[in-house]
């Protein structure tokens, strides 16, 4: 660990601490944390608690309930919703790294003629935002006959990740020394089996730091699903929330908030197990 | 016979074919669903496409009527001010926590896994959140101020122009800076801590080691981190769409929630496009600004080129 002020820490004083680290520290991680409670709080209070804020304190709830969330996955589509985004996160995922995996041991190892060029051309690829692409794609996507159906996501979101995931393999597959390579092209073996055998295993960390931002990235997509769906049936999550919870002026608040938290948590809990791996791809494509 | 042999086997083992091969998938996947939508997108801008109908080519009408429209003015003005002042608030917050989080503290790892929450959880659903927060009668903000005193009536937080406005830029904050502090702490953990020493030996204090020594090494990551917040700042949907969807009044419409209101929902696809195509200008100045604008000024600090 290289902490640039362990080593001089025991010049400042627990007093001079608190207020030059410790209290602003608190106070940023209160209000990036404060939504997900305020969140979490509003999911498990009984409706007639929400709206009457002046008998009931509405920071905190003696009487939690579960009926917002029982409702949301008994008395709606939620489920199938559900379905619906992590089908289209997985299958777009997988289609994305298989793709990204090829370029990017195409453009390190073969280094083909323009290959450096190519590499440039995907970086160009990962600026280009959905939101001045989604009107021509959806005529596209249309053309195609694949409008409202889960494969104008599938196909869609690989553009999105695939300029991400092939730099971020780039990356790794620089760190391989060629030698391994070169010894295995010596004892006979083909460019396919230097591939699966010795240059994805070495790059495990890497595919699985692409394949959860990948999940992460295709879970948080909206304009595309906003455009290109239109069956209730075959939304994701975050359109059909807020579409699905407000009646006209009618926000159902208990739902919405039951929703977003559902919605959210199998992200989290995902994230708890590969923080490491978020941090190193989230900062691995920002750092080439 | 072996000619027919020779060729499969070029095609097979030549560098530049098996390249191709290779690159293959992710080309496909590129070149149909992103370069040829961006070049329809720029087509479809100089025409009076609609829902339906492939439209015929009417030159830069399109451009004339947003130019003169008054929606299209406000959507530019709000788009370039929740870019500038978000990013310039994302970077100083972004940058002074990942400051506090690269020092000694119990409990490092956690605190800074917790910190990247909002990154993860999916904007919409964050949004639905806020929507709530915002809230003009059941707003948890302005019941504390109430109960401290503070204000009267409740805030009308996305009711009144500015008000919507400091709110979406507020959410958007809210969401960017744990990006930019993970991804600005990752940097300063390359940094030299002899570096440090020297600064210390030489009795610098701690707004010079920072001013000298931590913001000269850091000015490459920050550009990249910067570029990236900007782009995505600039381009956002998914906060507007769903807090304020662009009112009250068009008053934070975006020019990414005006395109797809206008061909989305509106239908006029031609007309719609041409307010998407006109964000690229701004995208190019913008990439361009925070790439040679801060890698020039790595090198004005005598830093080598890697």
């Amino acid at each position: 660990m290289t902490d640039d002020t362990e080593g001089m820490s025991y010049l400042s004083t627990l007093p001079r601490r608190l207020v030059t680290l410790y209290a602003p520290l608190s106070l940023i991680v209160i209000v990036l944390l404060f939504p997900f409670y305020w969140m979490t709080m509003t999911a498990i209070k009984p409706k007639e608690h929400l709206l009457d804020l002046d008998t009931h304190n509405p920071f905190w709830t003696l009487s939690p309930t579960l009926e917002h969330i029982e409702e949301l996955l008994f008395k709606t589509d939620y489920p199938t919703w559900l379905w619906n985004t992590m089908f289209i996160a997985v299958a777009a995922t997988i289609l994305s790294l298989v793709a990204s995996v090829f370029a990017a041991y195409a453009i390190t190892r073969i280094r083909y003629r323009g290959a450096q060029w190519i590499g440039g051309a995907i970086f160009l690829a990962y600026l280009v935002p959905p939101s001045i692409l989604f009107i021509p794609l959806s005529t596209v996507v249309f053309q195609y006959g694949l409008f409202d159906t889960p494969f104008a996501l599938i196909l869609t979101y690989p553009t999105i990740l695939i300029p991400f995931s092939t730099w971020l393999m780039m990356g790794y597959f620089k760190t391989i020394p060629y030698e391994l390579e070169e010894c295995a092209l010596i004892d006979g073996a083909t460019r396919w089996q230097i591939l699966t055998r010795i240059i994805l295993p070495l790059a495990i960390p890497g595919l699985i730091s692409a394949a959860i931002f990948s999940l992460t990235l295709c879970w948080n997509e909206y304009i595309y699903a906003l455009t290109f769906i239109n069956t209730t049936d075959n939304k994701t999550v975050p359109v059909a929330v807020v579409t699905a919870f407000t009646d006209g002026d009618q926000y159902r608040w208990g739902s919405l908030m039951a929703g977003a938290l559902v919605g959210s948590l199998p992200l989290v809990i995902l994230y708890a197990f590969f923080v490491e791996h978020y941090v190193s791809a989230m900062t691995g494509a920002v750092k080439e | 016979m072996t000619g027919e042999h020779g060729r499969w086997r070029r095609l097979r083992t030549n560098r530049d074919w098996l390249g191709f091969w290779f690159m293959l998938p992710a080309a496909a996947f590129l070149l149909l669903f992103l370069v040829y939508p961006l070049g329809l997108g720029i087509w479809l801008s100089f025409t009076d496409a609609r829902i339906g109908s492939p439209g015929n080519w009417i030159g830069l009408e399109n451009y004339e009527w947003i130019i003169g429209d008054a929606k299209f003015q406000t959507a530019v003005f709000f788009t370039l001010l929740y870019t500038l002042v978000a990013s310039a608030f994302k970077f100083a917050i972004g940058l002074y926590l990942a400051l506090l989080l690269n020092q000694a503290m119990p409990f490092k790892a956690i605190i800074r896994a917790v910190v990247l929450i909002p990154f993860i959880v999916p904007t919409v659903l964050s949004a639905i959140a806020f929507w709530w927060i915002f809230d003009p009668q059941f707003s948890v903000i302005s019941w504390s101020l109430k109960k401290l005193g503070w204000i009267q009536g409740n805030i009308n937080f996305l009711g009144d122009a500015w008000n919507a406005r400091w709110s979406v830029i507020f959410a958007n904050v809210w969401r960017g800076v744990p990006f930019i502090a993970i991804s600005l702490l990752a940097g300063l953990q390359t940094l030299p801590p002899s570096l440090y020493e020297a600064a210390t030996l030489d009795g610098a204090t701690r707004w010079q080691m920072f001013r000298y020594v931590t913001y000269p090494l850091l000015t490459p990551i920050i550009a990249v981190v910067m570029t990236f917040s900007v782009l995505f700042t600039f381009t956002d949907f998914q906060l507007i769409k769903v807090l304020t969807n662009g009112g009250p009044a068009g008053s934070t419409e975006l020019m990414a929630t005006m395109s797809y209101n206008t061909a989305i929902l509106g239908s006029r696809i031609g007309e719609g496009s041409a307010v998407s195509t006109a964000m690229v200008p701004f995208l190019l100045a913008a990439i361009m600004f925070s790439w040679f604008g801060l890698q020039r000024r790595k090198w004005q600090h005598g830093e080598s080129n890697d």
